[in-house]
């Protein structure tokens, strides 16, 4: 057993996001990747820019910022490629992060019920305290369809 | 952490496209989806108007025998800039005549890689998938995406009405001779 897990350390990717970090899983990064093309066509899917070309495939770029930071960022540095779950199946998508990425270890504090839902859990990491994201909350997919629709429909449900 | 490979192409196969636009945006149809390519020109004569409630895109309808063929927009169809179209796709197997800008090539797709799942809005309905070509990335669009069955029963009711009311006025001009 290593140092780092009999002391329930797990590995983190921090990212930067204008002047703010955060943290995801380091088991769901695929890699950081320098900004390329992005392939816009037509669509309805909010957050969603476009596609980048990585490796022979069609990376979707989900751009987080104004969901994390309450704004769009329009400088990019890097693309953080995750893996996405989608029930049993797994995607890359690509995040745009304005920094450097580092790989720390850390123990994660589970979220609790006030956090919101893209919030895994929190992480302290140089005085400072950081969000992990639940990319699957995060970033759009099917359930979030089923959430907006649900959410449509809660209004006539009421007497 | 590592995917597994992406998924194949349901064969090696290939498939005859055609590269067009809309709005200056570039689309993909296969072609054996296309049966008929006609000036837009020509539509005046041809085309009689429509008009459904909320149901912008569609403005005009072709009859042909028994059968009538829904004009769809393409640019409004796509939320695109609004453009006049040059050229109508009639789509084999469906009710739609498509308009578009122009036709920019003939090609052929060796892959067609499935809407990645974020995507997860109209454009599932809109598209078959996505293919790369020359580095490109091309939306192929599917035939049948573009009236949905509730779209065609609205053009079908207003198409009813529009018939119902030449009637009434022939009926009424016939009378007054």
């Amino acid at each position: 057993m290593t140092v780092a897990a009999e002391l329930g350390l797990q590995s983190f990717v921090l990212l930067r996001l204008g002047e703010r970090r955060f943290a995801v899983s380091a088991n769901q990064i695929a890699e950081l990747v320098a900004p390329s093309r992005i392939f816009r066509f037509p669509h309805k899917t909010p957050k969603l820019e476009g596609v980048i070309l990585r490796r022979g495939r069609i990376v979707p770029v989900c751009d987080v910022s104004e969901m994390l930071l309450g704004k769009r960022l329009t400088s990019r540095r890097f693309y953080l490629i995750a893996v996405r779950n989608y029930g049993t199946q797994k995607e890359w998508i690509a995040m745009p992060v304005t920094g450097e990425c580092e790989l720390i270890n850390a123990e994660m504090m589970a979220a609790v019920e006030s956090d919101a839902p893209h919030v895994a859990g929190w992480l302290s990491h140089d005085g400072d305290v950081i969000e992990v994201l639940n990319l699957d909350a995060l970033t759009p997919g099917p359930e979030h369809l089923l959430a907006e629709a649900a959410a449509r429909q809660r209004p006539e449900a009421r007497p | 952490m590592r995917l597994a490979a992406p998924a194949k192409p349901s064969s090696a196969k290939t498939e005859q496209i055609i590269l067009f636009r809309v709005s200056g945006q570039l689309f993909a149809v296969s072609s054996a989806s296309v049966q008929e390519v006609r000036s837009a020109d020509s539509m005046p004569g041809a085309a009689t108007e429509i008009s459904a409630t909320g149901l912008r895109k569609v403005r005009h309808v072709l009859r042909r025998g028994d059968r009538s063929l829904f004009i769809v927009n393409g640019a409004m169809h796509f939320g695109l800039h609004a453009a006049e179209g040059a050229l109508l796709f009639v789509l084999r197997k469906t009710r739609t005549a498509l308009l578009i800008d122009g036709i920019e090539k003939m090609t052929t797709m060796t892959r067609l890689q499935a809407l990645p799942l974020s995507f997860c809005h109209e454009e599932r309905q809109w598209y078959r998938g996505l293919t790369a070509l020359d580095q490109t990335v091309v939306p192929v669009v599917h035939p049948e995406g573009f009236l949905s069955p509730e779209e065609l029963a609205l053009l079908d009711a207003a198409l009813l009405q529009t018939d119902n009311s030449a009637a009434a006025a022939f009926e009424e001009t016939d009378s007054s001779q």
